[in-house]
């Protein structure tokens, strides 16, 4: 294969690294294409899979490498934040399946939207949500991205085309199909990408949508983010069919290898066009989490911690775009530890600041329960303390 | 006057204009809302939006029945109106909304080729077309999902449900995405969807087709439940309903479909916190709403010939209650009738009982009387669902107990 005779070739240059590391190869900021085939092949139904080789740039491997490390960096502070009982609740971590997001991103626009279930931190995240904005609503501060009243699973930044982040498994797909109803409605020629996981795949309501969806030609992509297990309850125990991208049966669907953001973003491209003149398809992503479902699972339980390292090891997306910046000399060992460095001083900064911020008013407690809000004074259960004057 | 302010706080009206008066009184400043469009309200006052005070001022009428022919004369331009049935007020409302704007569209089982189970939507799909006026299948949840979804987007997306007893399906989007989005976005999203339906106990329907939600929806925060008893107030709720930034339930009753009457020619829109007084009276509040008004309003023509003066209130919204217009009525009554379809236990009575109690006890000289339909399921035979829901006679065997 073409790649690794260039490792080779680039693994006796490394000696000489810092030395030419001006007479790169290939610049970080270069545009030029490169292309790149993905180590997994895409499974189409009903429909012919897009090609395996993807077009890149470095530009592009460089800005997954950065947001996929700002995730995973994002995540694993959750992780202790949570331990540190400052994150209380439900925290759902998405780390592992970081590609998903970033590939998703690199083959749309903003004006696409964006609908998940409540594993959505990075979600928010690719679509244009800050560190802050996040640790902030994690924690229940006033700055959060909905001032401290949803919490981990209502991230929302309406200016992203981000909707949500919603708790009830499955009730986000007929949104998603509303949200497709009204790019269809408004004739924008914008797609709805809703997201959905392997668990939430055997909710009446998704046929229901795919059906209407179906029907009346909606530009929507359902995308499955197959992970393999329903919290606790693997795919194979909860799902007599798990190949989740047939079960649309007359909706074309496509097996994409979610851990390879390549392969995501060419699928994502793919189902765009497809979207937008034939109507749904649904992407099933094979990725994985290493967290346990949410902060209360070990995630032991239903699996070995020999599986986990072992896609870890073989199948962590990050590594795998590391060794194709390694590979095709965009990058080397230094400037990349020097990038992981850089997300982790950014989400200590995020934290630091987020911590600062103040809890919510108690007069927010009333406030966005109706769009108009009560104009009058309120007071609060006890009738007593709590009273506010409303906007 | 402590009390009046606790009582708009415990429900918390949201109707700026109902709470000008006490705001006004208490010397903060008035917020000034701009209105365009004509309003008539339910006294038969008409305004453009100016002279807050002048709203509130009491419009005693003693001799009146039903205020159905005072409303129509005095209804500006004194244009004699139109004679229609209630389903084809729904639909005039519908229609001048979409006409209006055309983000408003409707979806549901058969309303658009059929023309709707119960006409409402007659002729709608042929001039706006089939994306606007949506034939849905038969899934409920996703397709109040899909409405919920659209709205999140800017569009204004009414729902129908063939009988209300099916939102049951939907009742996780109804509760969930619905009621809650606009909070646990931080007032990111707002949802301007209308969710519409008849219930009620009809003619011998059977029990999962004679269903009475509002008490079950009357929970969830963040939507407003209005109903609509006449024809006039149909289409000003329906227009109101359309044009609110909030999520609201609009119920609508399956007898009451073919009433006729006459409503004005000019556009009017009504106020969806606000109870409508349907005859001023002495001696008892009587509250209540949809079909139950007709039994009450027949009651009252027993009872006038008794020699009592019953005051009748129809509340209409039903979350948020209209706490004004019921205190200033408790205030000059001192007893309260509820009578209302829902059943007894956890019913819209149960809060209302709970919410006058709470605010006006000291203007009460009897308990509350919540007359409601009987906890059961509905029967089909009709000797038995006659007496499920209440009847004339026992509202007016309930007045005079309570006047004694």
């Amino acid at each position: 294969m073409a790649l690794s005779t260039h490792r080779t070739t680039t693994a006796l240059l490394r000696h000489l690294t810092p030395a030419i590391s001006y007479l790169r190869h290939i610049s970080t900021d270069s545009t030029s294409t490169i292309t790149v085939e993905t180590s997994v092949p895409f499974t189409g139904h009903k429909i012919d899979p897009p090609s395996r080789s993807v077009d890149t740039t470095a530009q592009e491997l460089m800005s997954f490498f950065r947001d996929m490390a700002l995730m995973r960096r994002m995540e694993i502070a959750a992780d202790s934040l949570y331990k540190a009982k400052l994150i209380r609740g439900f925290c759902h971590l998405y780390d592992g399946q970081e590609a998903v997001a970033v590939g998703m991103e690199a083959a749309i626009t903003r004006k696409d939207c964006i609908i998940t279930a409540y594993r959505d931190h990075c979600i928010f995240l690719g679509r244009g949500g800050t560190l802050l904005e996040s640790f902030s609503e994690l924690m229940g501060r006033k700055d959060g991205c909905s001032k401290g009243k949803g919490g981990s699973m209502h991230f929302y930044k309406k200016e992203g085309g981000f909707y949500g982040g919603h708790g009830i498994v499955g009730a986000q797909i007929p949104l998603g199909c509303g949200l497709a109803f009204a790019q269809k409605y408004k004739n924008d020629e914008n797609v709805t990408f809703t997201l959905y996981g392997d668990g939430a795949a055997n909710q009446g309501q998704l046929f229901e949508a795919l059906n209407m969806a179906a029907l009346w030609d909606l530009p929507a992509i359902l995308v499955c983010e197959n992970n393999h297990y329903g919290m606790g309850t693997a795919e194979w125990r909860a799902a007599k069919s798990p190949a989740y991208y047939k079960r649309g049966d007359y909706v074309p669907g496509l097996k994409v290898d979610g851990m390879d953001a390549l392969a995501v973003k060419q699928a994502c491209r793919f189902a765009k066009e497809h979207a937008l003149t034939n109507g749904p398809i649904i992407l099933e992503m094979d990725t994985y989490r290493y967290h346990g479902h949410s902060m209360s699972d070990p995630g032991s339980t239903y699996r070995t911690r020999d599986e986990i390292s072992g896609v870890r090891q073989e199948r962590d997306p990050i590594e795998r775009v590391r060794k194709l910046l390694l590979a095709y000399d965009i990058a080397n060992e230094k400037e990349l530890k020097d990038i992981e460095k850089e997300a982790r001083k950014q989400v200590d900064e995020a934290i630091a600041k987020a911590k600062e911020s103040p809890l919510p008013e108690p007069s927010e407690l009333f406030t966005n329960v109706y769009v108009k809000g009560y104009g009058v004074e309120s007071f609060g259960a006890d009738r007593k303390e709590i009273r506010a004057a409303l906007p | 006057m402590a009390a009046i302010v606790q009582g708009i706080g415990a429900t918390a009206a949201p109707s700026a204009s109902s709470n000008k008066f006490l705001l006004s009184s208490l010397g903060s400043s008035l917020l000034e809302k701009k209105r365009n469009f004509f309003v008539v309200r339910s006294d038969g006052k008409c305004y453009t939006g100016l002279n807050q005070q002048q709203r509130r001022a009491q419009n005693v009428v003693t001799n009146a029945v039903a205020t159905k022919e005072e409303k129509a004369s005095a209804a500006v331009g004194s244009k004699p109106g139109h004679e229609l049935l209630l389903f084809e007020a729904l639909r005039e409302g519908l229609e001048e909304e979409m006409d209006r704007d055309p983000c408003v569209c409707v979806m549901g089982e058969d309303v658009g080729h059929y023309g709707g189970s119960y006409k409402v939507t007659k002729g709608l799909a042929e001039k706006y077309g089939d994306l606007r006026v949506l034939d849905t299948p038969i899934a409920e949840n996703s397709f109040t999902g899909m409405g919920i979804g659209a709205a999140m987007t800017g569009l204004r997306p009414i729902v129908e449900g063939m009988n209300m007893g099916f939102l049951l399906l939907a009742f996780n989007q109804i509760s969930n995405n619905c009621g809650m989005l606009h909070y646990t976005s931080g007032g990111q999203f707002k949802i301007p969807i209308v969710i519409r339906g008849p219930g009620g106990v009809g003619r011998q329907l059977g029990a999962e087709h004679s269903q009475r939600l509002e008490s079950y929806f009357q929970s969830i925060p963040g939507i407003q439940m209005v109903a609509c008893s006449t024809a006039y107030n149909a289409k000003g709720l329906m227009k109101a309903a359309i044009r609110s930034d909030n999520p609201v339930i609009l119920f609508e009753h399956v007898l009451l479909y073919n009433l006729k009457e006459r409503i004005p020619d000019e556009e009017y829109v009504l106020n969806l916190e606000e109870a409508e007084m349907v005859r001023p009276g002495e001696h008892v509040t009587i509250l209540t709403y949809s079909r139950m008004r007709y039994h009450v309003m027949q009651a009252a023509k027993t009872l006038v010939n008794k020699g009592y003066d019953p005051e009748v209130i129809d509340i209409r919204s039903l979350k948020p209650f209209d706490l004004y217009t019921i205190g200033n009525s408790v205030k000059k009554t001192h007893r309260v009738l509820i009578v209302e379809e829902c059943m007894r236990t956890g019913g819209i009575g149960a809060s209302l009982t709970a919410a006058i109690n709470e605010n006006f006890h000291d203007y009460l000289d009897a308990p509350i009387v919540c007359l409601s339909s009987q906890d059961v399921p509905t029967p089909y035979a009709g000797t038995l669902e006659e007496w499920t829901v209440v009847q004339p006679a026992q509202i007016v065997a309930a007045v005079e107990q309570l006047c004694l």
